[in-house]
């Protein structure tokens, strides 16, 4: 019978069927940011032990400081970091420190060091594991109890979730992102849309887009509601791992392809639901609101609230401080903050730099790029984009989560606009009363060269 | 894991859709050591205090009809966003024992469970007719759950039904601890790994760089 590559990934990972649809499954990769080693600690203290050491990944993301030499890093994120070097030692888990060449936000750095496999099963304390899902892996966010779990028994137990296909239709017109497309995705589905479904996202527009750009777009399956998003692998994929370090090697690799090439969904496979979305007229998205759901193309106008009592688009512009029925266009604004494990990657870094070059940031914004790995940072240096964010007036900074989520300190004000390429806009999100625009990497430097919400499409752009 | 059984206790109507976990419990808190069992005075920080520090008289929890409330009545999406537990542990810590919605994050409704705190999805026109009896009061504010039954009692008196995955319930109901059931398990376990093994080698990293 057909099956999905979700129906895949599950039956190869099931040890035992439990009742009512569970099964107990086993992890194949457990990624552990700095919050881990707190989680580590609670482990030992319950006389437990880490049943697979091996299978274990560590890079301190969250709680650093990203400033040059990680000067300023809290003295709580520095606690966070001790914790997690003792915890790694005593348990015997592989630690890419702040330090080693690759440290990087646990997403960015899995892909990029051949960790996450297609077939395989990843989880990590935090809920944008899905972005792992863009290799053919069932990939998926758990909570700290979750986490001692896995650690104790390299297992899960999970309820099957029903599966649902995205078929994106038609091509993405220029100057339009992966970003911009999921952004449009959720908007138009809503963030409840994906509650317990796994979502595999399929057309013709997937098999063109690049790894990363399947990373940004199952990175936000979970601003969807959904468990996890997934990409069939296909040649892109393969190309993608072959030469990474942990990717199999001789033989193994040869036997992992073929193992690999009977994972995508079968012709004829049914999902629970399928949707189609057409993709042709998607222009570059921001968000105007307090959740990804509320998100226009640039140059639309913001919703009117039209009632239903629950007063959330007027709460949502009240605290972002717009006018209903507003454009965005033009809007001044104070920061903008280029990172996060949705678009902190080279491809993300190159488009930004292309929007900055040869321009200025503009007076009295303060413009960050923060590379999601060392990895990634290297690699951009190695081009001269690290000169033309640096020429323009960008800080560029030591890689990490920073912004995104404010775990480390690093804020933006309350009551001030942020364009940032990150994940959530939620109340305060990047810092108590910060007002976030979430956009595509070159939209965010577009906004940065202008001092506004701009319509990237509108500045001319060198090759 | 801590046990629920039965539940009867102020219910306080909170019909906003979309509470997410930043919301329910913010950053700071979370990485700056403050213990789990003080995380309470943190939760809903947002919604509960006003931009000076100060408790907003106008906000259900910290209204004194709704003092002792042990359940929320809330909207769809409740907890939807970030995988941090402490979205719970904050909400145990205001005194909350169960929450009533039309749907909830699913990593949140998860970890609800390994805390002793029960989700409960309900209708979106029975949540909104819960939360309108609470917000009245002529039989007063209180709800009953019967885990068990799998039972709600609105306060006129209306028995509801509810489902929970059969394994998440008898967990509540026994308090199990989830580590040990599996590791029960084990043999199983490292005869799947055995034949994983030779299968997929490269799953366990056989060539290392």
């Amino acid at each position: 019978m057909p099956a999905t590559l979700f129906d895949k990934l599950w039956t190869r990972h099931v040890i035992e069927s439990l009742d009512d649809g569970f099964a107990l499954l086993h992890v194949d990769r457990h990624y552990i940011t700095d919050a881990g080693g707190q989680h580590l600690a609670a482990l030992h203290r319950r006389g437990l032990r880490l049943r697979n050491p091996e299978l274990c990944f560590a890079s301190p993301d969250h709680a650093i400081g990203t400033a040059p030499g990680r000067i300023g890093t809290t003295e709580h994120g520095l606690r966070y970091l001790a914790d997690l070097r003792r915890e790694a030692r005593r348990h015997g888990i592989t630690l890419f420190d702040v330090d080693d060449e690759r440290q990087g936000i646990v997403h960015v750095m899995g892909p990029e060091q051949g960790l996450t496999l297609p077939g395989s099963l990843v989880v990590c304390a935090d809920s944008h594991t899905c972005t792992n899902g863009a290799y053919g892996a069932l990939a998926f966010g758990i909570g700290a109890s979750q986490f001692l779990h896995v650690a104790a028994t390299q297992t899960i137990v999970l309820q099957k979730p029903r599966t649902m296909r995205v078929w994106l239709d038609g091509r993405r017109a220029t100057g339009v992102t992966a970003k911009d497309v999921m952004l449009y995705v959720i908007g138009h589905l809503g963030t409840a849309a994906g509650n317990g479904y796994a979502v595999e996202y399929a057309g013709p527009a997937i098999r063109d887009m690049t790894m990363e750009e399947r990373m940004t777009l199952c990175n936000l399956a979970v601003e969807m509601g959904a468990r996890c998003g997934l990409i069939s692998p296909d040649d892109a994929t393969f190309e993608d791992l072959r030469p990474r370090p942990y990717a199999p090697k001789g033989d193994d690799w040869h036997r992992a392809v073929a193992d690999w090439r009977a994972l995508p969904t079968d012709p004829g496979a049914r999902f629970d639901v399928e949707l189609t979305i057409e993709i042709s007229e998607v222009a570059p998205q921001i968000t105007w609101g307090t959740s990804p759901q509320h998100v226009v193309g640039i140059g639309q106008a913001i919703p009117v609230d039209v009632g239903g009592g629950r007063n959330t688009v007027e709460a949502a512009q009240a605290y972002m401080g717009l006018r209903p029925g507003q454009s965005l266009e033009g809007l001044p604004i104070d920061y903008v903050f280029i990172g996060s494990c949705t678009n902190s990657r080279l491809s993300d870094l190159r488009a930004a730099a292309a929007v900055a070059r040869g321009r200025r940031v503009a007076p009295d914004v303060t413009a960050w790029v923060v590379p999601g790995s060392r990895a990634v940072s290297r690699a951009a240096e190695a081009e001269g984009l690290d000169r033309i964010f640096r020429d323009a007036g960008f800080e560029w900074r030591e890689p990490g989560c920073s912004m995104c989520l404010a775990a480390n300190g690093e804020t933006v004000p309350a009551g001030k606009r942020a364009v940032s390429t990150s994940n959530r806009n939620f109340v305060g999100r990047q810092g108590p009363g910060a007002r976030t625009h979430l956009a595509s990497p070159a939209m965010a430097a577009a906004a940065a060269v202008t001092g506004r919400i701009t319509d990237v499409r509108q500045l001319s752009i060198l090759p | 894991m801590n046990r629920f059984t039965t539940l009867h206790g102020t219910a306080a109507p909170l019909p906003l859709d979309n509470v997410d976990t930043d919301m329910i419990i913010r950053v700071e808190p979370l990485f700056s050591g403050v213990p789990r069992e003080q995380l309470g005075a943190h939760a809903l920080a947002a919604l509960r205090y006003r931009p000076d520090g100060s408790a907003d008289p106008d906000f259900v929890l910290n209204r004194p009809e709704y003092a002792d409330a042990t359940i929320l009545v809330t909207g769809s999406n409740f907890g939807c966003g970030s995988s941090r537990e402490g979205a719970v542990w904050a909400l145990a810590g205001l005194g909350i024992r169960a929450v009533v919605a039309p749907g909830f994050g699913e990593i949140f409704f998860n970890n609800c469970f390994e805390n002793g705190l029960l989700p409960i999805r309900l209708a979106a026109n029975i949540v909104r007719r819960l939360q309108r009896q609470l917000a009245e009061g002529l039989h007063g504010r209180r709800l009953g759950i019967d885990l068990e039954r799998c039972e709600l009692t609105a306060p006129d008196g209306e028995v509801l039904s509810f489902a929970v995955p059969r394994l998440k319930r008898e967990a509540l109901l026994e308090g199990l601890d989830s580590i040990a059931v599996t590791q029960k398990r084990d043999a199983r376990i490292a005869a799947y790994q055995d034949r994983e093994r030779q299968r997929r080698p490269w799953l366990f990293l056989v060539s290392k760089p």
